[in-house]
């Protein structure tokens, strides 16, 4: 094992597969020479593979999407970079009518075997339009794969996973964990996770905590605390949202009888509200308390660090939702 | 030009004006749903891009695209099978008259989102490109989608990457009922060409031979890896934006300027005019042509339609 950080580790993942593969580019903005885009994730890789495969694009989320989706429809294994994930409003209608709508309306004729990269989440005062989650909005559209890794082991197998895939994916990294140097152990021998295969973080038997993204270390402190004052949580990374682990989920539930989703986006059509559905409808009998979610308010991300602190859902806000039902 | 090629010009348009006018019929009729953009009276503006294409080429179409698929190539009983919504269809009836697509005829999908196709066309010349091949991308938009964002940062990107692909403009006059002379402040849209540093050329839309000279130039440039031109061809829709469209927005005069110029018998004169033919050869063209519809709809109807398992399929590869 070796210890790298998140950012190697999605890096040395694209660079494996950009190795192992000829058509496999990425394309966006400031991805060449100089940024390796905004946080530098693809850093290093321009000079090894060169503006042919780290294609620079002018500011135009719309063409970088699109033509992600033709060249992938006829032979390539593109990775579209869409700086952060609020701006996938932008490229939207290639998303929602295009790149997941056309080998089911062509009748499976084509496959569209491309990732978009976009950096996700708050926590580092980048105010409203460069902080928001979006799975729960990015769920709802069928034929979209969507991964949310929390760790250095995580974002490596996933991606490697990702590009491998036949499917269209969307691959949200966490902005604080990129940015932060969040530092974790991979091995050191080439590695794949499948997508839709859940990760038990920590085992417990009191309650299930359900945790995407940067909630995932925040329920694992939560979880030590609560540990120390014996009360056993177990923590659930889905790390795909879709497809979602939900045997995992319901296996857990079976288990505790208590379920908690941690989710950082607003309450309302959040993933936690999907999970919590699930679980109601399939594992109903189970449930010894009422599902809890701890997500954040049903605003935008606030810019001031107060206000930012406040609204991101944190281990003071699990403890007492866990407290609430223990 | 050879006497087989310009029979297959003629042949083509004609193929496409009786599949429109056919499809026209069963709709009125109830036998097919949903939403119909018909072709009729652009039909020498697909052809002739299309003329000047390889198989192995490929194209992006509209909502408006029963002329560019058959003009590619495509067949005219799998494409009504699609309109009926039967498993026999080009797309096992689920993508319907606005959806049709065939990977192997270079055909990358009409798309019911205008100008939705200006960026698919740039990935699918951008892979062309990078494999090292020397297809071309025939992208064809409407005078509305030059609106678009797309068309910008669409043809933007194409001109700094040189990309192979002919942005074919079809100006029929209307966007939906909004005339283009209302929603545009420039006489030829070809003239936007110059803001992204690429050729733009405008022609008669309703002349096949012009629409073809114009685009074997263009598509030559992107085979030379020259990068994409702008092609804008002037021609006129001559049924509603949609069927069930009442075209209060059109004058009778228009209307009758236009039909003077339809492309099929202004090209079927010119090639008696020209000797290349006698009319008893269109003829007999046109009787084929109308045998091989009724036989197209004869095999939509008799077709089955999909499984209702189908719903489930395809979402994913």
């Amino acid at each position: 094992m070796k210890t790298v950080t998140y950012m190697q580790a999605f890096n040395e993942a694209v660079d494996e597969e950009m190795a192992r593969d000829k058509s496999v580019f990425a394309l966006g903005e400031d991805v060449g020479k100089f940024w390796g885009n905004a946080l530098g994730e693809y850093k290093g890789l321009y000079a090894k593979y060169g503006a042919e495969r780290l294609r620079q694009t002018p500011i135009s989320e719309t063409a970088i999407v699109g033509a992600a989706i033709g060249a992938a429809a006829t032979g390539m294994r593109p990775i579209a970079v869409v700086m952060f994930s609020d701006f996938l409003g932008v490229p939207m209608d290639e998303i929602l009518n295009q790149l997941t709508k056309m080998r089911y309306m062509f009748g499976g004729i084509l496959k569209i075997p491309m990732v978009i990269t976009s950096y996700s989440g708050a926590g580092f005062q980048a105010a409203a339009q460069h902080s928001k989650n979006m799975e729960g909005l990015f769920m709802t559209i069928p034929g979209l794969k969507i991964v949310s890794p929390a760790t250095p082991y995580d974002v490596k197998g996933l991606m490697k996973s990702a590009i491998r895939d036949d499917n269209p994916v969307l691959f949200l990294l966490r902005s604080v964990l990129l940015a932060g140097g969040f530092k974790g152990e991979i091995p050191e021998e080439e590695y794949t996770i499948p997508l839709g295969k859940g990760d038990i973080k920590k085992e417990g038997k009191d309650v299930t905590v359900v945790a995407i993204g940067t909630m995932v270390h925040r329920a694992l402190a939560c979880a030590q605390k609560l540990e120390n004052e014996g009360i056993s949580v177990e923590v659930i990374d889905p790390r795909t949202i879709v497809p979602l682990d939900k045997d995992m989920i319901i296996e857990s539930v079976k288990k505790t009888n208590k379920l908690i989703i941690m989710d950082e986006e607003p309450k309302t059509g959040s993933v936690a509200a999907e999970i919590a559905a699930i679980v109601a409808e399939e594992a109903f009998d189970y449930l010894d308390a009422p599902v809890k979610r701890v997500c954040a308010p049903d605003t935008p991300v606030p810019f001031s660090p107060v206000l930012e602190k406040f609204w991101m859902p944190d281990e003071e806000n699990l403890e007492k939702a866990i407290k609430e039902i223990i | 030009m050879e006497k087989a090629k310009l029979l297959m010009m003629y042949e083509l348009m004609d193929r496409i004006r009786m599949f429109e006018e056919r499809v026209r019929k069963e709709f009125a009729a109830g036998n097919i749903g949903g939403f119909i953009h018909l072709y009729s009276g652009e039909e020498a503006t697909a052809v002739g891009v299309c003329s000047a294409l390889r198989k192995d080429d490929y194209i992006t179409s509209t909502h408006r695209g029963h002329g560019h698929v058959i003009a590619k190539g495509g067949k005219t009983d799998k494409m009504m099978a699609e309109l009926y919504g039967k498993i026999t269809g080009y797309n096992k009836g689920k993508g319907g008259s606005m959806h049709i697509a065939d990977v192997e005829l270079g055909i990358l999908g009409a798309n019911g989102i205008v100008g939705a196709g200006i960026t698919i066309a740039n990935g699918a010349a951008l892979s062309a490109q990078m494999r090292g091949t020397d297809q071309v991308c025939a992208c064809f938009f409407s005078d509305g989608a030059s609106n678009t964002t797309r068309f910008h940062e669409g043809i933007n990107l194409a001109s700094i990457w040189k990309l192979p692909v002919v942005f074919v403009i079809e100006n029929n006059g209307y966007a939906e009922s909004t005339p283009v002379t209302y929603s545009t402040n420039i006489k030829n849209l070809a003239e936007r060409a110059c803001a992204y540093g690429i050729p733009g050329v405008t022609v008669d839309g309703n002349d096949v031979l012009a629409v073809y000279e114009a685009a074997k130039e263009a598509v030559e440039r992107a085979r030379k890896k020259e990068g994409p031109t702008l092609l804008e061809c002037k021609t006129y829709r001559y049924h509603g934006h949609f069927e069930g469209d009442t075209q209060e927005y059109k004058t009778k005069e228009e209307v009758d300027e236009w039909m003077k110029k339809d492309p099929i018998p202004r090209f079927a004169k010119k090639l008696i005019d020209d000797k290349v033919v006698n009319e008893s050869e269109l003829k007999a063209i046109d009787k084929r042509i109308e045998q091989e519809i009724e036989n197209a709809v004869k095999f939509a109807v008799e077709s089955p339609y999909p499984e209702l398992s189908e719903t489930f399929t395809d979402v994913w590869a």
